[in-house]
């Protein structure tokens, strides 16, 4: 970089290198990679076919069955009613508009945030959306990746453009190292704890410091994941060795010299020093202790230790009226502990905690143990790559064994939007993303954690405190 | 898309911060291949009990509310899933305009790219039009788009804001993948320069195998 130029934030350099034009306190930018599936395309398909358009650039769109698909071992196309018709129409959209299709029983199929890195199709410095909110999981890479609606996924088919308004920037710092035993899923969920489940809204978020130097790629993806439950649109983490041996050899990602080149100019995606962020925070990483969310937001949350709040301890009325409102649906007396509140099911999943390392701490809590017998325990890997690695590992063994269910690849009970729903006031301990009222089931309540905690629950029978 | 210029409408009340897009529509009413017909659906767990049964207190359950056009809630409307179902459903059950404090920003984008107008008002004033319309229950307010203000019951009124951009494609009811390809000739100098530079971008994009995914099951 010369010496005299601006210094840039990581998403300033990404926003640069992809700036077609400016409209009207907009600017159109160029996306490298539409990722879809199988709930929200239909319809931006339906789109381009009666408007006559095609898929501009089908090289640079993919997609992944994952939402609806069924996770039994012998499944097919059959899942719940409407489930299968989507997944018919997504197939018969990829061979009529030619983009790349991981379908049903493909080795590459699986969960579309945890697929698009781990095939090397997401890499550094690279704009990505998709149909989902959780799209901005592959900003870990040091990526600009955000989930849009059906209509922008549309525009996106036809013109590989999107316009957008520059957001604005917040870094995030977490200074020294998470404790043993608490994971990158207690760091974010401590994050939205402390600022929010719009906290971050209307920001690109960069997540930075020492205690995420240190994690290794996936916990990096767990982190941006749920970026978007502060609000954050976006969520990034900037590229350094971690990364660059994470993304070299992936099966779509550059190789050989190209690669080289591309390490080469990904080595500047960081934030410059003197670089400009309009909110700020820092957090002691080693001051989080393992969490647990109590209520129906994902802000609801705290060290599984701590008490539940009374809903008067929040300053705002609509605050106070949401807590009440949470610790009624969820079946919770404020001022009470949930270390002891007896579960009915754990699940081990979802593009936050379903790749190769959340599964070994689940597999490491169950090895030699098993599942309390009122516990249904189930775990979904997050891609077909990492069940056939965990299987490898003999991970599938260890969760068979102690009596978990082991299933296939899909979104599954984080979505419950096939047959993995639990029933109504059932308890569950989750590795997901979000708690909202009716998200794994009309009326179930979840508590998110993390893979060891849900681990550890289910063993139990009832929340406990993996660190105690 | 329905050009929006002013609306005056009966405007229903849902005092709660944080609407997530799951509570607007569940998951398990997304799987659908059109746009149609959601609005049945429309905020269903809240609306009625697992029996099918109306929840009688809930605000789009009463009579006085059964023309309502505009909806009024708390902070950070919208959150959770992108689906754009979410508003899809709001339409199809007859709003035009959602007034807030805030919203989610993926949210916010789709209403506008829908014809569906986000306005956003400070939140005492959303507070205190939550009150009129729970003192008052069926009483219009009007929405106007070209001179960007909300008139409240009592007469008096507020500016909002919206991007100008956004403003006159809801004004005219224009298509925006119409707007954007207006500008296809920035976007193939861009391309040919990102070639060059970030060939990483255009090539290795097919599997190990050659393959480009396959269809199988």
């Amino acid at each position: 970089m010369n010496s005299g130029a601006k210094p840039r934030t990581l998403f300033e350099k990404i926003w640069d290198a992809h700036w077609i034009e400016d409209v009207d306190g907009e600017s159109f930018v160029h996306i490298d990679r539409t990722v879809l599936y199988e709930v929200t395309s239909p319809q931006a398909f339906d789109g381009l076919a009666r408007a006559g358009r095609a898929l501009r650039h089908p090289e640079l769109t993919f997609g992944s069955t994952d939402h609806t698909v069924s996770t039994r071992a012998d499944r097919g196309d059959e899942t719940v009613n409407g489930g299968t018709e989507l997944i018919r129409a997504f197939r018969s959209n990829a061979e009529k508009f030619g983009f790349t299709h991981f379908d049903v029983n493909d080795r590459r199929q699986g969960i579309v945030h945890v697929v698009a890195p781990e095939l090397g199709i997401a890499l550094p410095g690279m704009t990505l959306v998709c149909g989902d909110s959780h799209t901005g999981t592959v900003g870990a890479l040091g990526a600009w990746a955000w989930g849009v609606g059906t209509s922008a996924i549309e525009q996106v088919l036809a013109t590989q453009m999107l316009n957008v308004k520059r957001p604005k920037l917040m870094q995030i710092r977490f200074d020294n190292q998470l404790r043993p035993g608490v994971s990158a899923k207690d760091l974010v969920l401590y994050l939205i704890g402390r600022i929010g489940a719009a906290g971050a809204t209307g920001y690109a978020v960069e997540i930075c410091g020492e205690a995420i130097r240190h994690l290794p790629m996936e916990g990096r993806f767990t982190v941006c994941n749920m970026g978007v439950e502060a609000g954050a649109r976006t969520t990034m983490i900037a590229p350094d060795e971690t990364t660059f041996a994470y993304v070299s050899g992936r099966e779509f990602g550059p190789t050989g010299e190209m690669l080289s080149q591309a390490i080469e100019q990904w080595r500047d995606l960081k934030t410059d020093e003197g670089a400009r962020f309009d909110a700020e925070f820092a957090f002691d990483a080693a001051a989080i202790a393992p969490q647990i969310t109590w209520g129906t937001s994902p802000d609801q949350v705290m060290a599984v230790r701590e008490k539940i709040p009374h809903p008067s301890s929040f300053d705002s009325v609509l605050a106070r009226d949401a807590a009440q409102k949470a610790l009624h649906y969820m079946g919770l007396q404020p001022g009470s502990s949930l270390l002891g509140q007896k579960i009915d099911a754990v699940f081990i999943g979802s593009c936050t905690n379903s790749r190769l390392s959340d599964l070994a701490a689940a597999a490491e809590v169950a090895q030699g143990r098993k599942v309390a017998p009122h516990v249904r325990a189930m775990v979904v890997p997050g891609s077909m790559s990492v069940k056939h690695e965990a299987e490898k590992l003999g991970l599938d063994q260890i969760f068979l064994a102690a009596g978990f269910e082991w299933r296939q690849p899909g979104c599954s009970m984080c979505a419950a939007v096939n047959e993995d729903m639990l029933l109504p006031e059932q308890r569950s301990v989750s590795t997901s993303n979000r708690n909202f009222e009716g998200r794994q089931g009309p009326l179930v309540r979840t508590h998110l954690a993390s893979p060891g905690m849900a681990a550890a629950a289910a063993i139990a029978g009832e929340i406990t405190d993996i660190e105690a | 898309m329905e050009p929006f210029v002013r609306l005056t409408a009966v405007a229903a009340p849902l005092p709660r911060p944080n609407v997530d897009t799951d509570a607007i529509i569940a998951v398990q009413d997304l799987l659908i291949l059109t746009k149609q017909g959601l609005g049945k659906k429309l905020f269903r767990r809240w609306r009625y009990e697992e029996s099918g049964v109306s929840i009688p207190d809930f605000a789009l359950n009463l009579p006085a509310f059964a023309a309502a056009r505009i909806l009024v809630a708390g902070a950070n409307f919208g959150c959770g899933s992108s689906r754009e179902h979410a508003v899809w459903a709001l339409q199809d059950f007859g709003f035009r305009c959602i007034i807030a404090p805030s919203f989610a920003s993926i949210f916010y984008e789709n209403a506008l790219k829908n014809g569906l107008l986000p306005v956003s008002l400070p939140e005492s004033a959303v507070d205190m039009l939550l009150a009129s319309l729970q003192a008052d229950p069926g009483v219009e307010i009007s929405v106007d788009l070209e001179a960007c203000t909300v008139q409240f019951p009592d007469s008096t009124s507020l500016q909002f804001a919206i991007p100008p951009a956004q403003r006159e494609t809801l004004l005219l009811g224009l298509d925006p993948i119409d707007l954007a390809l207006r500008h296809r000739d920035a976007l193939a100098r861009f391309q040919a320069v990102q070639r060059r530079q970030a060939p990483w971008v255009w090539q290795a994009l097919h599997g190990a195998d050659g393959s480009r995914g396959t269809v199988s099951h």
